[in-house]
């Protein structure tokens, strides 16, 4: 299999994430934290900070980033790595919208397992 | 014999083409153009300066009859395509002329959208596109009444500021919550508001019409999903545009959202091209005219066998209504490795955000002072290196070159009449003389004897430069802890000036206040929603996605991502009904833990984010309401068993905690509130640790305040006793309410007690009875609207996302 080769996946439009705030996506085991920032930009993070693996969904959302909602790491939500002094990186997916449409990338969740 | 071209359409992308192609060659073709519209060629773009009546159509004609008979083009006016047909290489208007062509340009255009709602055939429902538009609203307007005019993008605005012009009333509705969102960030769509209604014109954000009302078939008003309805003489939609592509498409041209051309600007048939607000280019379809004006310049080279291509165009964007300058370019969402400067000058009305990425501008807002626009605009195209001006950049053009001065250095060198204080028109020499013969050494003194910064308090900064400037080493600065890194100012000043300048939302409050950042961080924004919370009850709405998941959600998030329910147990008091609920939802839901609290209640741990609405439902049909263990406000009111059966007590001490839990649960307050009463002083309840606690005596009420058993332990001081429960629970409310007026967020009651000192508070609880009576009624206003139960809020469908996930993939779908 190419990991080039995109599949996206439809998970709900863009009105179902309130802005600057989360909705869950459930793929089997793993939950994907799918973000709407303030000028309606959508992200996609594992949902699992990479510290304790906090749930990233249920951070407050400001700017690109997102505040954990256990310990305040500060999280980017295009890379998924922790700002400022912490260190870490969560799985960022790829995500698009087609109109108001969005659609999520799963296939490296695939292959990291 | 020469080559034949036709145009379809004369708008001003074709108006441009014509003009390169005759002066680069006036005999390569026979050209004919044909228009829908009856009449030549003219600037669209000008149609809301004839709308407010500060042009006429006459003004804006670009290309006159006189010019296509100069150039020997033939326009057909009021002309309209109805089909081209590919293989005879023809086309025919709906007049019935046929005509030929070698080469074919299609420029048809957009076409307004139209929402489908009720009622939007009825006669009175516009669209803002020509010239016959603007007619129709112009005389509409001379029989007044109101216009309302759906849609707060460009176009709506500007036709709202045209018709109020005309004398119209105007509302405008706008579905999102900030004006030309597309264009703008929050603070300054907020501005733009504001600026809208300081000159009339109402303006509903999150407006969302349901139908358009009528009788006898013209239109009466507009009424909104929430059942609001407003009455309308007229109706003008402006939600957007669509390519106009069906001529393309019955001509079996690829067509997308738009006419699909390549970077020659040939649509899929080489001899047809496509030009304007029809075409799709990359993926992308342009509403301004600088990228047609680019593709019309393709065009008329690659007519002549040039090789010409189109790479696509970034575009800048000006409001066109007098008073207003609002001018947007770019990209300016954020990003990774992206960066942003945001000058936000209150008192003048000025904002401007500049969005760089590797020390490019890549984006540019400016509001209230746009001259510097295209100067952004062209470093912005040029992707110009701007890291040696990075610090006065945002300044503009002027500030460039010369020696950067260091601000305090740039403030003794103003002049001695230079405006520093705007509200109060102080200018520097007022001040300086005055710290000078009078002494003065803290900005509080320069404060009271000059009135400089002492009214919106945006000059701050500035007052404190000149100070230092004036006083030299003698000036010592308060040092203020600010909120967080979006801004100077601490949490008192941010307070205070909520109050003074009436601000209402956090957008406001970023903006008038001049934060840094765009939209704040997880530090100010929940500070900020809590004050807005406290001082405009009434009218300010909650934001949710500025509190912490605990308060957005009613229960307490754990270390493995479950979460904790706690209801309310009145005073600790329970009931077998009570503890019968309990032990069926821990069964239910099989819950894993049940615990008592410290706080004389009963805990519920790692529940299932999804099961929280439905044990909330359970819980509720007993009468449980949430019991707040979340919140920064009021928590728990431990008692102890008083008169009802100890040997010791003095009052009713259960009665009067219950009482005192059902007057004050539901308020928020700056960090958490824990309330005790004990019937005697062997204090059974630990009303000595606690927020506010009473001791129960023979004579009354002892009331306590200030105590800690947390991080710290301290004991409560005495504030005062009272005979009667009455009068104690009004002191305590009062005393709560100033804690909350006065409070930063998350500082318990000890420490704003220790920085304000317990003495100044008992002066005004105690001693000043308008004072009390003032904070007890402000308690008691906001309580109206804080009092409602979370939970069942939720249960009825409250904020259901938060509790569902989006979407649940089948295994099979990942595959
Ligand atoms: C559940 C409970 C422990 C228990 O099992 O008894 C508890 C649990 C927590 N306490 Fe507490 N505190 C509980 C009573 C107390 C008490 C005793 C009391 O209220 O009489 C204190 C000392 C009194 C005081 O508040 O000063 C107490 C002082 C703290 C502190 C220190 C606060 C301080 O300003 O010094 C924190 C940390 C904080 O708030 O930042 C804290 C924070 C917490 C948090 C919210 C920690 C967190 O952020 O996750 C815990 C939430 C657990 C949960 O999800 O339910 N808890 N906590 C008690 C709930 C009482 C209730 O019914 O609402
Ligand atoms: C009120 C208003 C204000 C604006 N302000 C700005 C601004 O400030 N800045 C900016 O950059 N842009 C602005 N615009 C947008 C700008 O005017 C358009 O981008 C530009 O005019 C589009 O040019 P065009 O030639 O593609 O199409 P148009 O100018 O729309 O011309 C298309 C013409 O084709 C005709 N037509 C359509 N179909 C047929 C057919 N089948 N046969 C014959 N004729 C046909 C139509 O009648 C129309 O006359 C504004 C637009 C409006 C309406
Ligand atoms: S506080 Fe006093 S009255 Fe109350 S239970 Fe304890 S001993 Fe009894
Ligand atoms: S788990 Fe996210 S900060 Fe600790």
């Amino acid at each position: 299999m190419n990991a080039n080769i995109k599949t996206w996946i439809e998970v709900g439009c863009l009105e179902d994430i309130p802005r600057n705030g989360a909705r869950c996506v459930k793929n089997g085991e793993m939950t994907i934290a799918v973000f709407r920032t303030a000028r309606d930009e959508v992200f996609a993070l594992e949902d699992k900070c990479p510290h304790k693996k906090g749930p990233l969904s249920q951070g407050i959302v400001h700017d690109n980033c997102v505040t954990c909602p256990l310990h305040n790491w500060v999280i980017s939500l295009r890379s998924g790595s922790a700002q400022g002094a912490d260190e870490g990186h969560t799985q960022a997916f790829p995500v698009k919208l087609e109109g108001n449409v969005v659609f999520i990338d799963l296939s490296f969740s695939k292959t990291t397992g | 014999m020469t080559k034949k071209l036709i145009v379809i359409g004369n708008g001003m992308a074709p108006g441009r083409m014509l003009e390169k192609l005759v002066e680069a060659d006036a005999s390569a073709y026979d050209i004919t153009i044909f228009n829908a519209e009856p009449r030549v060629n003219y600037n669209r773009l000008m149609l809301s300066p004839v709308l407010s009546g500060e042009k006429t159509y006459r003004d804006i004609i670009t290309h006159d009859d006189a010019w296509y008979a100069s150039h020997g083009i033939t326009l057909q006016k009021g002309e309209k395509i109805t089909s081209v047909d590919r293989d005879a290489k023809t086309v025919t208007s709906a007049g019935g002329i046929t005509a030929s062509y070698d080469k074919l340009v299609i420029a048809t255009g957009s076409s307004p959208f139209i929402i489908p709602v009720e009622g939007h055939e009825l006669e009175g429902v516009l669209v803002y596109r020509d010239l016959d538009d603007v007619d129709a609203m112009l005389s509409a307007a001379k029989s007044g009444g109101r216009a309302v005019v759906i849609g707060g993008g460009l176009l709506g605005l500007e036709a709202a500021a045209g018709l109020k012009e005309q004398g119209m009333d105007v509302t405008v509705l706008h579905l999102m919550p900030t004006l030309m969102e597309r264009q703008l960030d929050e603070a300054s769509g907020h501005l733009l508001e504001k600026a809208f209604k300081d000159r009339g014109v109402d303006v509903l954000t999150k407006a969302n019409t349901k139908r358009i009302l009528g009788s006898s078939g013209r239109v009466t008003g507009v009424e909104l999903e929430d059942g609001v309805i407003i009455d309308a003489a007229i109706v003008v939609m402006a939600v957007g545009i669509r390519p106009s592509t069906q001529l393309a498409k019955a001509a079996g041209l690829d067509v997308k959202r738009g006419i699909v051309v390549a970077d020659d600007m040939r649509t899929s048939d080489p001899d047809i091209f496509a030009l304007g607000e029809c075409v799709e280019h990359n993926g992308h379809c342009y509403g301004l005219v600088a990228p047609l004006y680019d593709m019309a310049t393709v065009i008329s080279q690659n007519l002549l066998d040039g090789s010409a291509l189109y790479e696509g165009s970034v575009t800048a964007t000006k409001l066109k209504v007098t008073g207003i300058d609002l001018y947007s370019a770019g990209d300016f969402a954020q990003g990774e490795g992206r960066e942003e400067i945001v000058l936000r000058d209150a008192t003048a009305g000025v904002y401007k955000r500049l969005v760089l990425q590797e020390n490019r501008i890549v984006g540019a807002v400016l509001y209230g002072e746009t001259s510097d626009g295209p100067w952004f605009f062209d470093l912005l195209k040029k992707g110009k290196d701007v890291s040696e001006m990075r610090d006065t950049l945002i300044f503009g053009q002027a500030f460039q070159g010369g020696t950067p001065l260091d601000p305090s250095a740039a403030v003794a060198a103003l002049p001695d009449d230079a405006e520093i204080c705007g509200c109060n028109g102080i200018c520097k020499s007022t001040i300086t003389s005055a710290i000078t013969s009078k002494g003065l050494t803290t900005l509080e003194e320069v404060r009271t004897h000059t009135k400089a910064s002492a009214s919106c308090g945006s000059c701050t900064g500035l007052v404190e430069q000149l100070m230092a400037a004036t006083l030299g080493a003698a000036y010592s600065p308060a040092a203020i802890t600010p909120v967080c890194g979006c801004t100077d100012l601490g949490h008192d000043e941010v307070r205070r000036l909520i109050l003074a300048k009436e601000l209402k939302s956090i957008p406001q409050v970023m903006q008038e206040l001049e934060w840094k950042t765009s939209c704040g961080c997880a530090k100010c924004r929940p500070a900020l929603n809590y004050y807005l919370v406290c001082d405009w009850p009434e009218e300010y709405a909650d934001d949710y996605q500025s509190r912490y998941i605990n308060e957005r959600v009613h229960a307490n998030i754990q270390k493995d991502g479950t979460y904790s329910v706690v209801p309310r147990m009145w005073g600790g008091m329970t009931s077998s009904a009570e503890l019968r609920a309990i032990a069926d939802v821990v069964d239910k839901y099989d819950i894993p833990s049940v615990k008592c609290t410290g706080g004389q209640r009963i805990d519920m741990l790692g529940v299932k984010k999804e099961d929280l609405p439905l044990i909330w439902e359970d819980l509720g049909k007993v009468g449980f309401v949430s019991g707040h263990a979340y919140a920064k406000g009021l928590r728990t009111v431990k008692t102890c068993v008083g008169t009802d059966w100890c040997r010791f007590g003095t009052q009713d001490s259960t009665g009067f905690g219950i009482r005192l839990e059902k007057f004050m649960w539901g308020s928020w307050t700056p960090a958490k509130l824990k309330l005790a009463v004990s019937g005697c002083p062997r204090n059974c309840s630990e009303a000595t640790c606690k927020d506010i606690g009473i001791i129960c005596v023979d004579s009354g009420f002892e009331i306590h305040f200030g105590g800690a058993a947390g991080l710290e332990i301290q004991g409560t001081q005495v504030l005062g006793t009272l005979p009667t429960e009455d009068e104690t629970l009004e002191h305590v409310v009062a005393l709560t309410q100033m804690y909350r007026e006065q409070g930063r967020y998350l500082e318990r009651i000890y420490k704003w007690a220790d920085r304000i000192g317990y003495e100044e508070i008992r002066r005004q609880i105690m001693e000043d009875a308008d004072k009390r009576k003032h904070y007890f009624d402000r308690f008691v206003a906001s309580q109206k609207v804080a009092q409602v139960d979370p939970w069942s809020e939720r249960v009825s469908g409250k904020d259901k996302h938060e509790f569902n996930p989006m979407k649940t993939l089948e295994m099979e779908a990942a595959e």
